[in-house]
């Protein structure tokens, strides 16, 4: 196939009905986006862990323009991290083991959340415990906070309680962490479960998840993975084990918003607002995970290439709507389910 | 820290300098933000390439009227490799200045500058301001071998209070760096020490210098993904004013470091004392 040669099929459908001919223009585009019960101006976040506490990123880029900025995640007492080598390059992505580094919630709300408040940034803030009411202190802490906009639990954290194993390897556990911060969480807060891939079944989780009151589901975390240091002949990364993020995983990523979309559309599952992430790096990467499903988009591994990327993945993702015909973000979300 | 930018920067220069790379880069807006310590972190393949993450390397000289920067790299694996395959009129991804910059002192001061290798890189600048200062500088350049010196001659043009290693005896004094470190402090009366180069050597320099009461700063070299500050990979564990040991990261919090604040022994390692290494317990 010759790339120059592809035909762009345009949604016609769309089209028609906002008058717009085949082709809309770019400021056109209706972006606004389905976030929990309610709405955010825009798809685009940044990937929790990828892009600190927004102050790094705001020297190239306004945060208020994002749809909303999601923290690195924030557990209740600060850890120092694991140590180095934290992290390891591979082909389309790398791997990284940073254990966490944070200076725990209280700190987060005394120093960095008022910073991002008075920048106008709509803040997704990531949290994760090693017991289920960790969780839930968390989610209590950020009550009533400025900027906040909605909640996501990471829940690719080791539990305590469970031998170390993640929450997210099972339904059961993550139900448990979302019922226990639903319950205590700002009722008007969306709060959005962090899917793992790694597991039998991501929509038995996702499932699990919406019934224990998610109003939304993040997909996807890392993967796990091993590099070995050739000339060391040893694990590269101090924790041996990392995640994999990157291009080189979006595939996987796109695969498990499809599929989990599809058991909303079967009626599998209650339909919540999806938020895809793994690999994405242009507009056309983020069009995938909407196609797919998805109704916002995360920008992770890209921004250590270009700290201006969420913004950018924003721009080419209104081009590439607009070139396709689409009037609004919602038109496209899913599509690619249709049979037609 | 520096207030980086992002730039398309056009190659006007990549020429081979010993075992190392010298590159110029133009773009507006960076020159005249630089100080010295300040580093550059490059992008090392296309937009859509594979290799996403940025490489470091410390800005050697930034010329203002000519809107360039100059930094010298090794090669030392793909993305280094792929950087060295450049041509003039290529055009890179460059964020800078990024990091702390050395401190400097106020007056006039007697600075010996230590490097291993090409770290002798960000010390050239930070030598110009000392002696402008009304300061004078001597210089204690090493490498294992004599290929992997760099700027003998740059080094002599400040001053004739040059020493040279080589590991091998290939050049100068045969042996590491540290070996006639203390001789040379004590010659010149340094007040301050500046180091810069592979982490063991820093350790060894910043040693010497506890040892002997003189301020010592470290320019370090960490594995890093981003060079912002978002990523978290360049920590290290570092001492803070309040006496509390931090991981902190060397691209924004450094790469300039105290040497007596460092807690040399223990990168790589999560000593127990550290702030937040309570929780890191294994389960």
């Amino acid at each position: 196939m010759t790339g120059a040669d592809r035909t762009v099929f345009v949604n016609t459908a769309a089209a028609s009905e906002a008058g717009t001919g085949a082709e809309a223009a770019p400021e056109a585009v209706d972006l606004t986006a389905p976030f929990g019960g309610g709405t955010l101006p825009n798809p685009v976040t940044t990937a929790s862990g990828c892009a600190g506490y927004g102050r790094e990123l705001a020297k190239f880029l306004p945060l208020a323009e994002l749809g909303s900025i999601t923290t690195k995640t924030i557990m209740l007492a600060p850890r120092s991290g694991r140590a180095t080598p934290r992290m390891a390059e591979t082909a389309g992505g790398m791997l990284t083991g940073i254990g966490l580094q944070g200076s725990g919630i209280e700190h987060f709300v005394s120093h960095e959340l008022p910073w991002l408040a008075e920048r106008g940034a709509r803040v997704l803030v990531s949290v994760a415990g090693e017991r289920v009411e960790e969780f839930a202190a968390c989610a209590r802490a950020l009550n009533g906070q400025p900027g906040v906009v909605g909640l996501e639990l990471n829940l690719s954290c080791p539990n305590a309680d469970n031998r170390g194993l993640v929450f997210a390897a099972n339904p059961a556990t993550s139900h448990d962490v979302v019922q226990a911060v639903r319950e205590v969480a700002d009722p008007t807060l969306p709060v959005y479960a962090k899917l793992a891939p790694d597991v039998t079944s991501i929509t038995d989780v996702a499932k699990a998840c919406v019934r224990a009151g998610a109003d939304g589901l993040s997909m996807i975390n890392t993967l796990p993975g091993v590099v070995i240091d050739t000339d060391t002949l040893r694990p590269h990364l101090a924790g041996t084990v990392g995640g994999l993020s990157g291009p080189a995983i979006r595939p996987v990523a796109v695969g498990c918003v499809y599929e989990v979309h599809a058991a909303m559309r079967a009626g599998e599952c209650a339909a919540v607002p999806i938020l895809g992430m793994g690999g994405i790096r242009t507009g056309l990467d983020a069009l995938e995970f909407v196609l797919a499903g998805a109704s916002g988009v995360a920008v992770g591994t890209a921004i250590f290439n270009d700290p201006t990327a969420p913004l950018r993945v924003l721009d080419e993702l209104r081009e590439a709507l607009a070139a396709r015909g689409f009037a609004k973000l919602t038109d496209a979300v899913g599509l690619a389910h249709h049979k037609n | 820290m520096a207030h980086p930018v992002q730039r398309q920067a056009e190659i006007v220069e990549l020429s081979p300098v010993g075992a190392y790379h010298r590159l110029v880069l133009r773009a507006e807006g960076i020159a005249e933000r630089v100080l010295p310590g300040h580093f550059a972190a490059l992008a090392v393949d296309r937009a859509d390439g594979s290799l996403l993450l940025r490489r470091p390397f410390f800005i050697h000289r930034a010329d203002p009227a000519q809107a360039t920067i100059e930094v010298v790299f090794a090669e030392a694996g793909r993305g280094t490799r792929a950087l060295a395959r450049q041509r003039v009129g290529d055009v890179v991804d460059v964020v800078a200045p990024l990091g702390n910059a050395f401190a400097i002192p106020t007056g006039p001061a007697s600075a010996l500058m230590v490097a291993g290798g090409y770290g002798s890189v960000p010390l050239f600048g930070l030598a110009e301001r000392i002696t402008e200062q009304g300061g004078s500088v001597g210089f204690i350049l090493g490498a294992p071998t004599a290929d992997r010196l760099f700027s003998i001659e740059q080094a002599r043009a400040f001053t004739p209070d040059v020493l040279v290693t080589t590991d091998d005896g290939s050049y100068g004094i045969r042996g590491q760096i540290t070996l006639p470190l203390t001789e040379a402090m004590r010659a010149i009366e340094a007040g301050v020490v500046y180091a810069s180069g592979p982490t063991g050597m820093l350790r060894a320099v910043a040693e010497v210098c506890a040892r002997e009461g003189v301020r010592c700063f470290t320019a370090v070299e960490q594995a890093m993904a981003c060079g912002v500050g978002v990523c978290m990979t360049c920590v290290l564990p570092v001492v803070g004013e309040d006496g509390v040991s931090r991981m902190v990261r060397s691209c924004v919090d450094g790469p300039c470091f105290d040497g007596s604040r460092v807690r040399w022994e223990d990168i790589g390692a999560v000593p127990p004392d550290l702030e937040g290494a309570a929780a890191m317990g294994e389960r």
